[in-house]
């Protein structure tokens, strides 16, 4: 998927126009190697803003956010057994899991691409 | 003293085990052996015995005193683990601890036969209540963690016996990483407020997230980044007028003693760690203590039993049914609350107020005079430990990790590091109150030498530590293929 298709949080989620859902490329680097993924369980019903998996790095552990509300269609197993991926990959292979959203409209309100990396340098660290 | 040479491996205890060597011979057994008597079920029985290793007392003397000398300790080396507290822990407490009368005590004495330690822990109790300035101790909880567990749980159920459902916590981002958790375990919602951009409370956030639904507002105060909470008072007073209690993670409490009261800024409960503060052992993972304290209007929720004085008697009470019940077997951890003991009455009342004066002066000695180092030294006082970003202090591609891993060099427990999470190449530095001047001017002039080595010679720094009997440790790869069984390798 190409960055500039997707729509970014400020919590450094991203979301496609399909509904998945990984974090950033700046994250991914800020947090450095993946050790651990934990995913949601599909057919969970979650609000925008709600802690619904979690990335633990040799730093520290780090919940992700659903972009929106939404229900969980599918979790990236693949993740779970090689974390490495959310590092290599972040908008490929690293996907962790896709939301059904409730309202279409609620994506095209996140930040595009261009605002996020306006968004990082304006961020005080 | 910087260790010169890296010190050899030790091997395992197992790998020095051979077929047939014993320390001592064991007499044989006086009575029938209990095969088959077993009450586990024959698929949960070991059917091979285990692989004890076999080995002559002199090796064993020797191997754990090896170890023990490749350990970095407070008792070996300065050990500014911030947000951990590893302050000297006095020898005369140590020693009271083994006389006979205490190691003989058995916690199914009756009360009659420990009128001593229950009025040791009736004291420790009251003198808690004294520097907290709250009404009720208990002394159960055996880690600040289990002292949280303790607090969230003696909140829900008061609301509860109050007929009022408040599944809700507000606990900010500064806060331990411990207390989200402890909610959970209390079967409550942890709510994270994020922090003003100068590390305090955002009052304004606090406010808009106040509501009928919360329980409980949780604050570590001096927060992690060792900062005092100026506007507690009113912040108190927002918490009360929801109907919220508010709770103060007292596990830095390092900095507070002798100072002020929690109790009279408006904390309706606390918990402090004895293993930081009161000078108990920290190392081993345990035994801790976290005892919690309660103004008078929670006390009848304190779990159970709880030391009474009745008539010049102690005892030992169960009759408080609203209390959450039990936390820890009997007492709790009872030994280290008698070296607390010890360190309460070694200091007295005027000593104990020095501890956190020190702790500050030598945190804000370090700030300062660490402060040529780093461009973003923080320009405030700080409590007892000081948190400095690494960013633009060290060379080319140098990170806190290699700076933190060089300092083991140069014979220095490093800081704590990457915590708070805030704080982007955060080192956080805790000197305690127990370190001369001379330690800290050294520890000083060793950072310094390893900035200006992180840029004349930058690989030196990122491939430390060099003197170590274990280089860098791959930490993705332990994370990523833990391989934690040992087998013997032919």
């Amino acid at each position: 998927m190409k960055p500039e298709e997707l729509r970014f949080v400020e919590t450094h989620e991203w979301i496609a126009p399909d509904g998945t859902v990984g974090i950033s490329d700046h994250a991914q680097h800020e947090i450095t190697d993946v050790v651990f993924v934990e995913l949601p369980k599909p057919g969970r019903v979650v609000k925008s803003g709600e802690a619904v998996a979690a990335v633990e790095s040799v730093k520290a552990a780090f919940d992700i956010y659903a972009p929106v509300s939404g229900t969980i269609a599918a979790v990236n197993e693949s993740v779970t057994k090689t974390p490495g991926l959310v590092n290599q990959s972040p908008y490929e292979a690293g996907w962790l899991f896709k939301v059904k959203a409730d309202r279409e409209e609620e994506r095209n309100g996140l930040m595009t691409h261009e605002t996020y990396q306006t968004f990082l340098k304006s961020e005080t660290h | 003293m910087p260790i010169e040479t890296p010190p050899p491996l030790e091997p395992l205890i197992f790998e020095l085990s051979v077929a047939g060597r014993r320390g001592l011979p064991w007499p044989k057994p006086d009575i029938a052996e209990a095969e088959n008597e077993s009450p586990l079920p024959a698929a949960l029985r070991r059917r091979t015995p285990p692989e004890w290793p076999e080995v002559a007392e002199p090796q064993v003397v020797r191997h754990f005193t090896r170890l023990s000398q490749l350990n970095f300790s407070v008792d070996t080396h300065f050990y500014p683990l911030g947000s951990c507290t590893m302050k000297h822990n006095p020898k005369a407490a140590d020693r009271v601890v083994l006389l006979p009368d205490f190691i003989g005590l058995h916690p199914l004495r009756p009360h009659t036969l420990s009128q001593g330690i229950l009025e040791i822990l009736h004291d420790t109790e009251r003198w808690l209540c004294a520097i907290c300035g709250m009404d009720a101790f208990t002394l159960q909880p055996s880690a600040g963690a289990q002292g949280e567990l303790t607090g969230v749980l003696i909140a829900r159920t008061y609301h509860e016996s109050r007929g009022q459902n408040r599944p809700v916590v507000l606990i900010p981002d500064s806060a331990h990483g411990t207390n989200p958790a402890s909610v959970a375990v209390a079967g409550l919602t942890a709510v994270t407020i994020a922090s003003t951009p100068d590390g305090h409370v955002d009052v304004d956030v606090l406010k808009s997230k106040l509501g009928p639904d919360v329980a409980l507002v949780m604050l570590t105060i001096p927060n992690t980044l060792g900062l005092f909470e100026p506007r507690l008072r009113e912040i108190a007073k927002m918490v009360h007028d929801a109907g919220a209690l508010l709770y103060m993670d007292g596990a830095n409490l390092n900095a507070l003693v002798g100072l002020l009261r929690p109790g009279d800024l408006g904390v309706d409960l606390l918990h402090i760690n004895l293993h930081k503060t009161f000078s108990t052992p920290h190392g081993g993972g345990g035994p801790g203590a976290g005892p919690v304290g309660v103004k008078a209007f929670l006390s009848e929720f304190l779990p159970t039993p709880r030391v009474v004085k009745e008539d010049g008697v102690y005892r030992r009470r169960m009759d408080f049914p609203k209390s959450i019940g039990k936390i820890h077997g009997f007492m709790g951890n009872v030994g280290i609350v008698l070296r607390a003991y010890c360190y309460l009455r070694l200091l007295g009342e005027e000593g104990i107020r020095h501890v956190s004066e020190n702790a500050i002066l030598a945190a804000n000695y370090l700030r300062v005079k660490l402060a040529p180092l780093f461009p973003k030294m923080p320009k405030k006082p700080c409590m007892h430990e000081v948190v400095v970003s690494g960013e633009g202090a060290f060379g080319p591609g140098v990170h806190t990790l290699d700076v933190a891993k060089r300092l083991l060099d140069e014979g220095f427990h490093a800081p704590t590091i990457y915590f708070p999470l805030i704080v982007p190449e955060a080192l956080m530095i805790e000197p305690t109150e127990t370190e001369t001047k001379e330690t800290l001017d050294l520890f000083c002039k060793t950072l310094e030498s390893i900035v200006e080595e992180s840029r004349t010679s930058p690989e030196k720094v990122t491939s430390a530590p060099h003197r170590t009997p274990i280089r860098r440790v791959d930490e993705v790869k332990a994370a990523r293929e833990p391989d934690l069984r040992f087998k013997r390798i032919p």
